[in-house]
């Protein structure tokens, strides 16, 4: 620590701090620009000029390492002119067009030029303009505004890992764009609207449409990911505008990733179910909400006397709250029947009593930055859990080792020590060779049945081994891909196993949004809410397909497109007498099988929580009425519990829910361990790369699939063309 | 001595014919009562009537939805939906003042960076139902392209002051 002194007040401040990290520790504002908290020292505006005692001339508060007696004057008449000239400057070609510039009202440039800037300007001569760039579907440009910050260029170089845009020319003739006419495509890329201090780059859909003082921010978090995003959702006319990030160092730092920003889009498609619907002699009615429910318990209540309550199956979405997983499984038991899941893209589920309490990290989301070697196995980290690839990537710089075995060889925006890459069938050959590879380094017995896999070791698997064994903080981490193989579990277990050999944390990336809080809540056949155990597992999602059961209740999925199974679900659907779909939007196919249509509410529309991967409960609230009748499905399942005489159904408020399943889980232990079973050779014999690739990027829930604009993106035309 | 002249006061009527002395000035002087309707009073081109939208000489309208009179409304009179239009420019598509709201205030206009929104001066407008005193984009517009001459002389007689 050194002493310093800014404008007369001591302030300690960390050795090698620069000037401005400690004036903003002290709460003493500096004007800047080019400086970002997470990107690197350019001192290029010049904006943040402070005058330093015994130092002739001002020097760039940013790039000014402290030193021990440094005397600090920021609003002295020297720096005071210093900051008013480069203002003026910084304004020559800055055009005057704030009234119709969507950054007008958030604009760095126009509060500080009111705070440090003076009201006239010297200069008379004409402004240059700049042509715009076309930067694809997301971000939109005026590249006239542009004071070369370069904040965006240190953003893709630093943290997107990508190159995607540059500053070329100098001085007044310098340019920000794409060098060859390319759309920017990275998943982090809408982060550059959030750093630009001025209104250069901003946000395409929400064009001018709003202006800032008028959107009031709501707190929220992301469903589309297992890292649960803290976002600001920013509503105008109870209608969500846009999406900004919340910053929370320890789950999405400053950022979030595209599919978080721009998902918002899906609020208002026309696919938006409004109304209630039963469907009679093949013909769809709008009914009140009392009909509908009143019907849908009728028909339930009247199956499960019937047939018995094991004719009944339900399934619920990963984008789903907690508490609409906690009382859909606690409808379904009450009625006897633990046919309940909502792991729509699982084929195997021989492993699901080893699973942990719910699939975890095994560490906090900000140890990843740390890694000093990391195992990925069947992931596209970047474009599965984009923030997650982030941290990795952190990692990755500082010098950690990161390991891929991936079905395919996929490019990686971040230096990677080593990628396997094995047939979707080799899978479990090839971590069986690490697994070999480490047996033989530490001496030990290997388990039973590894044997039967016959593993071979070649250099890579080799390597991968010594790396992982040889690293201090290393972690072996299961990726979506483990979650859609049909050898799920021998992938973990030899997974689990080398991260034990290894001496390496074991921690998996699930596959859904809030597939934690799915498993706290008990939405899983086989396991009671809080990891209560069942003596009868109920059948899992695939099961209950095959099983061709009489009634399915549905809740936020499109198991058309959202289930691994995909077309083969729509014939069981329609097989049964009953399917009652909550959902938010509708499709034809979902008329087709459906009887009872109950409009839900989106995660912007509800109040609810989210556990995110490292098991942190985070809590929203709604912000937005839900469009037309629909209603949060929370609701609908305390009403369908009341109609179902089900004991324990007087809940007021969403948070009563979360409050009484949270007191359950509490002090539950989290083992993180997956133990050894003895693998089957023939599995995985029938993995498929389109089973593995299913669920790209842009296609991961019905909201995502429904915004438009993350639709026009690369990744999203990708996918449509694929299917 | 007092309440003799008290007395002469009040018995000679004093006080009534020196107000007859006032009134009678008046009767014979020069008249200031307007005829309205057929009379008009003289306005200063800074009046504040009811509002108009402007447009440029070439026909295209100046608003571009920079909502800053929307903000500024000291009564929430005023109500703006913007879009990007097709040729990419910054438009509204709704433009409303609520007339029963406004307080004629004059904040608008000063606000305006396009001097699109104006007071112009006339006065005279009714309603039969409140609902019409909700003025919509097209209804200010054509204020504007009827009144343009005389709202512009007034802004350029303003302009040295402004």
């Amino acid at each position: 620590m050194v002493n310093i002194e800014i404008n007369g007040i001591p302030i300690k401040a960390e050795d090698g701090a620069m000037v401005i990290e400690a004036a903003d520790a002290a709460g003493v504002t500096i004007p800047r620009f080019c400086y970002h908290k997470k990107l690197s020292i350019a001192a290029n505006c010049r904006m943040c000029l402070v005058e330093v005692e015994k130092v002739g001339k001002p020097l760039p508060a940013c790039a000014t390492p402290v030193t021990d007696g440094m005397k600090v004057f920021t609003r002295s008449p020297k720096a005071i002119s210093a900051q008013k000239g480069v203002m003026e400057f910084l304004l020559i070609n800055h055009p005057l067009d704030c009234p119709i510039c969507d950054q007008g009202g958030e604009c760095d440039l126009q509060e500080i030029a009111v705070g440090f800037g003076s009201g006239v300007s010297t200069y008379t001569e004409g402004k240059r303009v700049v042509p715009d760039k076309d930067l694809g579907p997301l971000i939109s440009t005026d590249m006239t505004r542009c004071i070369h910050c370069t904040r965006c260029v240190r953003f893709g170089q630093e943290v997107a890992g990508i190159m995607e845009l540059g500053a070329t020319g100098r001085g007044e003739h310098m340019r920000i764009g794409t060098y060859v006419a390319k759309t920017v495509d990275s998943e982090l890329s809408g982060n550059v609207i959030d750093l630009c201090p001025v209104g250069a780059l901003t946000s395409k859909p929400f064009r001018f449409t709003a202006r800032p003082w008028e959107l009031t921010k709501f707190n929220s978090v992301s469903p589309h990911d297992c890292v649960g995003s803290n976002l600001h959702l920013d509503v105008l006319n109870n209608k969500v505008m846009r999406a900004l990030p919340r910053e929370n160092e320890a789950v999405n730092e400053t950022w979030i990733a595209d599919r978080d920003r721009y998902s918002y889009l899906g609020l208002d498609h026309e696919e938006r179910l409004t109304s209630p619907m039963i469907k009679q002699d093949g013909q769809w009615h709008e009914v009140d909400w009392d009909t509908a429910l009143t019907h849908a318990a009728t028909k339930l209540r009247d199956i499960g006397q019937k047939d018995g309550g094991g004719q009944i199956g339900a399934v619920g979405s990963y984008t789903s709250t907690t508490e609409e997983h906690y009382l859909l499984q606690r409808v379904m038991r009450g009625m006897a029947s633990d046919n309940v899941d909502h792991r729509l893209r699982q084929q195997d589920f021989r492993g699901q009593d080893s699973t942990a309490l719910y699939p975890n990290l095994g560490q906090s989301i900000v140890d990843l930055e740390n890694l000093d070697a990391a195992l990925l196995i069947g992931s596209n980290i970047q474009k599965d859990q984009p923030l997650i690839g982030n941290r990795l990537r952190k990692a990755a710089i500082k010098g950690g080792k990161l390991m891929f075995v991936n079905p395919k060889d996929y490019s990686f925006r971040m230096p990677v020590a080593n990628q396997l890459v094995a047939e979707p069938t080799n899978m479990i050959a090839a971590l069986a060779g690490i697994a070999k590879a480490l047996l033989d380094i530490t001496g030990e017995k290997p388990p039973e049945g590894l044997t039967d896999l016959a593993p071979t070791v070649s250099d890579a698997q080799q390597a991968i081994a010594k790396q992982l064994h040889e690293s201090g903080k290393a972690s072996v981490l299961i990726g979506n891909q483990v979650a859609y193989h049909p050898a799920q579990t021998e992938l973990c277990s030899l997974a689990a196993l080398i991260a034990r050999l290894s001496g390496a944390c074991f921690g998996s990336l699930a596959e859904g949004g809030n597939s934690a809080g799915a498993w706290l809540a008990g939405a899983v056949p086989h396991r009671g809410a809080a990891g209560e155990t069942i003596t009868s597992a109920g059948m899992d999602w695939k099961a209950q397909l095959d099983a061709k059961l009489k009634a399915y209740v549905l809740m936020g999925v499109e198991p058309e497109r959202d289930s691994l199974s995909g077309a083969d679900s729509i014939s069981s659907l329609q097989a049964a007498d009953t399917v009652i779909a909550m959902t938010a939007y509708v499709t034809d196919c979902m008329r087709d099988y459906a009887d009872v249509l109950l409009p839900i509410a989106l995660f912007p529309e509800t109040s609810g929580t989210y556990v995110n991967i490292e098991g942190r409960w985070q809590s929203f609230t709604g912000c937005v009425k839900p469009m037309g009748d629909a209603r949060p499905a929370w609701k609908i399942l305390r009403v369908m519990g009341n109609l179902l005489n089900i004991d324990g159904f007087d809940y007021m408020s969403s948070e009563e829910v979360r409050d009484e399943l949270k007191a359950a889980c509490e002090g539950k232990p989290v083992s993180n361990d997956f133990p050894w079973t003895r693998p089957d050779v023939s599995a995985g014999k029938g993995a498929t790369m389109s089973d593995l690739e299913a669920f790209p990027i842009y296609a991961v829930d019905p909201m995502v699939r429904r915004s438009t604009a993350l639709q026009q993106t690369a990744d999203g035309v990708a996918t449509a063309k694929a299917n | 001595m007092k309440s003799m002249l008290r007395i002469f006061n009040s018995l000679f009527l004093w006080e009534l014919l020196k107000g007859l002395k006032l009134t009678g000035r008046y009767l014979f002087k020069r008249k200031f009562t307007v005829q309205y309707p057929e009379e008009k009073a003289p306005m200063s081109p800074r009046f504040r009537g009811l509002h108009a939208l402007r447009r440029y000489p070439n026909g295209e309208e100046r608003c571009i939805a920079c909502k800053l009179c929307e903000a500024v409304c000291p009564a929430l009179a005023i109500t703006i939906d913007s879009e990007e239009r097709e040729d990419g420019t910054r438009r509204t598509t709704q433009y409303d003042i609520d007339l029963s709201k406004c307080i004629f205030c004059g904040l608008c206009e000063e606000s305006c960076p396009v001097d699109s929104i104006v007071e112009t001066r006339i006065y005279e407008y009714h309603a039969e139902e409140r609902g019409d005193l909700l003025y919509t984009k097209e209804q200010l517009l054509a204020i504007g392209d009827k009144h343009e001459k005389q709202i512009a002389e007034d802004r350029a007689q303003q302009a040295p002051y402004r």
